[in-house]
């Protein structure tokens, strides 16, 4: 029995668990206290002032984001003191920030435009310094509007507490006081990831995705383009957040129509090219196990986990597996093996992703990515990016019947679907290494150790008689934890799975975003992967290595996985980078 | 605002690293030793340039950024080096309304650098102060240890002249 303390909030009692804030107490209550600047496990700084509470009894109001419950207590949330102070302190934020309420990304989704509105503030009550800063656009995946921020300092807790990187910080003080890199770097002159968990912890349009859509659009609207799209496993999970549908509801029907409603001529899915990665990336394992080689094997589909390995731990970049990404498989398959196929030219195909990611932005730009001689994906665009389009087309999303993906590259396995939520990749690739091991079926498909949102996650399989041992990890700061404890020979594994983001790409940096309302107060990540889990569950394909699609690709044109020309196509190098 | 920064090359030494890493030394591990550290790599170099400053970081395993938000949070750290001599002008209250504002402005016209900057041979340094607590010679500057009060503008060129 958890230990429970009784208090009394806007004068009613609740028992609530001793080691509560006032901000989870008040949820018992009903109340959701505002902030903006707290963030569940991410952000407890209580500077924003907007959660401030009366306690019978203290000197002055109480942030309730870190103002910890005690037996008797006595709180008030909503008296006219509150609504006064709240309200001022609205207006103070607001005093320094860009008002281009109008046309700014967020709005609708802004935290703050949301509170204003609903305290009623006067927006030019104060005026502050209104420093100028230049749009910080030198990344290919993250833009910074200084001029919007509020010093709420979620995305400076995201990159240092959460990934462990700490790439931007607080510089200067009072007025002058803003985000940027030390020395006034810009983004891209650090060692950003670019895993875009900033982005997706901003209240306000202070961060965002760089916009390609208008690429994609010029791209359908010239008739000399082949323009395709494949979308990853996770997106189908997680965009119908953006067309007011619960987080955990799988629309992979309704997405699909409405890609098709926008004019591409092909809509495939990732989840074929997933299950590709997988054959490539099991061989690759089975290989390297064998012979000892550059263990342990470390997965590469995730470009933000790829560019930290890089910058971070240059030493481990052997260990990477040498495949590309599903996203990049795909579009490096369609421009060879498909192209020769129907007779397309590689440079008429615009091949677009969409990705549950701000780091995929800076993959399509990596060297060898470049399969049939041009980029294997020309442009990736996020999944907020998406349903901007099916937005400004005025499709009525809700309203579509479900569509399937199209031929001959629709076909992806519950292994492959599973890759969107950490844990996934590496029970795909045990399923397949396994069967190629033992030549029979599994008697149980589900790896259950590798399953769940926990950081880092250990465990041993008997393959062929020869013990194996897996780890997968999710968020960066975890990566570092582990790679550190490998490096000093404290801890051996043979294969690892590595996110960058934390939970994996349903929890990624191109998501839709959520207000701290939702995200402190509900399990998006759990949520989002049941769809992944579900679906998983209810496909008769279920092993990457008996999609037929799969199959097809290798009888016509690859051979065998981890052949000559899978290794020309399907795999990739990299570098290692400076620290800055 | 953003700081202006100095483009003056860094010219440490071994010996001040020397001198550094065993202070990062003593205090490596310690809640709250950046401050301390800061203060006498500040002592060691005279500033705070980013060699330094990654150096800490370096040393510490804390995020560069984290070291510079320190060293821009408090006003007793400097990132630009100090000239040969160091030409300071009291911006407090007193020798603000006594016209402190337009010495500044003719020292920058004729140094022909901003406030807070270095001149590219290191000659001069500009810097503003706070209240330097004489302000019954107000408006007041200061270069290196010597004071010069009940200044015009008109004055200033006399005063460089001494020193080139």
């Amino acid at each position: 029995m958890e230990n429970m303390v009784n208090i009394k909030i806007n004068d009613k009692e609740y028992s609530v668990p001793a080691n509560s804030t006032v901000l989870e107490a008040a949820r018992y209550a009903g109340i959701d206290i505002p902030t903006l600047c707290y963030l569940k496990d991410i952000n407890e700084i209580g500077a924003c002032r907007l959660c401030l509470v009366e306690v019978k009894g203290a000197r002055g109001l109480a942030a309730a984001c870190v103002y910890p419950v005690n037996e008797g207590m006595e709180v008030y949330t909503n008296t006219p003191r509150i609504r006064q102070t709240r309200k001022t302190n609205l207006e103070l934020v607001l005093s320094a920030h860009k008002k281009k309420c109008l046309t700014c990304i967020r709005s609708t989704s802004c935290e703050l435009q949301k509170l204003c509105l609903e305290y009623g503030v006067d927006e030019d009550h104060f005026r502050g310094n209104n420093n100028e800063y230049p749009l910080d656009e030198s990344t290919p995946f993250i833009v910074r509007d200084n001029e919007k921020c509020i010093l709420c300092r979620r995305c400076v807790a995201a990159c240092k507490n959460m990934q462990g990187i700490g790439v931007i910080g607080a510089n200067d003080r009072g007025f002058d006081t803003h985000i940027a890199g030390a020395f006034e770097r810009m983004l891209g002159e650090t060692s950003c990831i670019g895993c875009g968990q900033c982005v997706v912890a901003c209240p306000v349009g202070a961060l965002y995705e760089k916009d390609d859509t208008a690429k994609v659009l010029e791209a359908i609207a010239d008739p000399s383009k082949h323009v395709v799209i494949c979308a990853a496993p996770s997106v189908r999970a997680t965009i119908g957040e953006c067309f007011d549908y619960a987080p955990g509801t799988d629309v992979e029907g309704k997405m699909v129509a409405a890609i098709k409603a926008l004019g591409f001529d092909g809509v495939y899915d990732m989840n074929l090219t997933a299950d590709l990665t997988i054959m490539e990336e099991a061989t690759e394992f089975l290989g390297r196990f064998k012979e000892g080689k550059n263990l342990p094997l470390i997965t590469s589909c995730s470009p933000g986990w790829i560019k930290y390995c890089e910058h971070y731990f240059p030493e481990f970049t052997d260990n990477l597996s040498s495949c590309k990404s599903p996203q990049q498989m795909f579009g490096a398959m369609y421009k060879t093996y498909y192209a020769q196929k129907v007779g397309l030219k590689p440079e008429d195909i615009f091949f677009v992703s969409v990705i549950p990611c701000t780091a995929k932005k800076f993959e399509v730009t990596r060297d060898h990515q470049n399969a049939a001689g041009v980029p294997d994906v020309d442009v990736a665009i996020t999944t907020r990016e998406l349903a901007r389009m099916i937005k400004q087309a005025g499709i009525d999303f809700r309203a579509l019947a479900d569509e399937r993906f199209d031929d001959p590259f629709g076909i992806g396995s519950g292994a492959g679907a599973i890759f969107g939520a950490t844990g996934g990749v590496m029970e795909a690739a045990l399923r397949t290494a396994a069967e190629v091991i033992e030549g029979k079926p599994l008697e149980k498909l589900e790896f259950e150790d590798v399953r769940g949102t926990e950081g880092i996650k250990r465990a041993t399989y008997v393959l062929g008689g020869a013990e194996i041992k897996v780890a997968v990890v999710s968020g960066t700061a975890n990566a570092k934890k582990l790679l550190t404890a490998i490096r000093n020979g404290e801890e051996k594994v043979d294969f690892i799975e590595i996110m960058a983001c934390p939970g994996g790409c349903v929890n990624g940096g191109g998501q839709p975003t959520q207000p701290a309302v939702v995200r402190n107060n509900v399990d998006l990540k759990t949520l989002r992967a049941s769809v992944l889990y579900t679906a998983d569950r209810n496909m008769d394909l279920r092993r990457s290595h008996e999609n037929s699609a799969v199959k097809m690709l290798y009888d016509e044109y690859f051979g065998h996985p981890g052949s000559h020309k899978a290794h020309e196509i399907l795999h990739t190098k990299y570098v290692k980078r400076g620290l800055n | 605002m953003k700081k202006k920064l100095t483009s003056v090359a860094f010219n440490g030494t071994p010996e001040q690293e020397a001198r550094l890493d065993a202070v990062i030394a003593e205090h490596k591990g310690e809640k709250g030793a950046l401050m301390p550290i800061l203060q006498k790599a500040q002592d060691i170099y005279g500033y705070l340039p980013i060699e330094v400053q990654r150096h800490i970081a370096l040393g510490m395993d804390i995020p560069l950024s984290e070291v510079y938000g320190v060293a821009t949070f408090y006003s007793q750290f400097i990132l630009n080096p100090k000239g040969e001599y160091a030409v300071a002008v009291c911006l407090g209250t007193a020798c603000y309304v006594k016209g402190a504002g337009l010495l500044m402005d003719k020292l920058e016209s004729l140094i022909g650098i901003k406030n807070g900057e270095i001149t590219a041979d290191r000659k001069f340094s500009l810097d503003a102060t706070r209240c330097i607590g004489a302000c019954g010679l107000a408006p007041v500057l200061t270069v290196n240890e010597e004071v010069y009060g009940r200044l015009t503008p008109d004055m200033i060129k006399g005063i460089l002249d001494k020193y080139n």
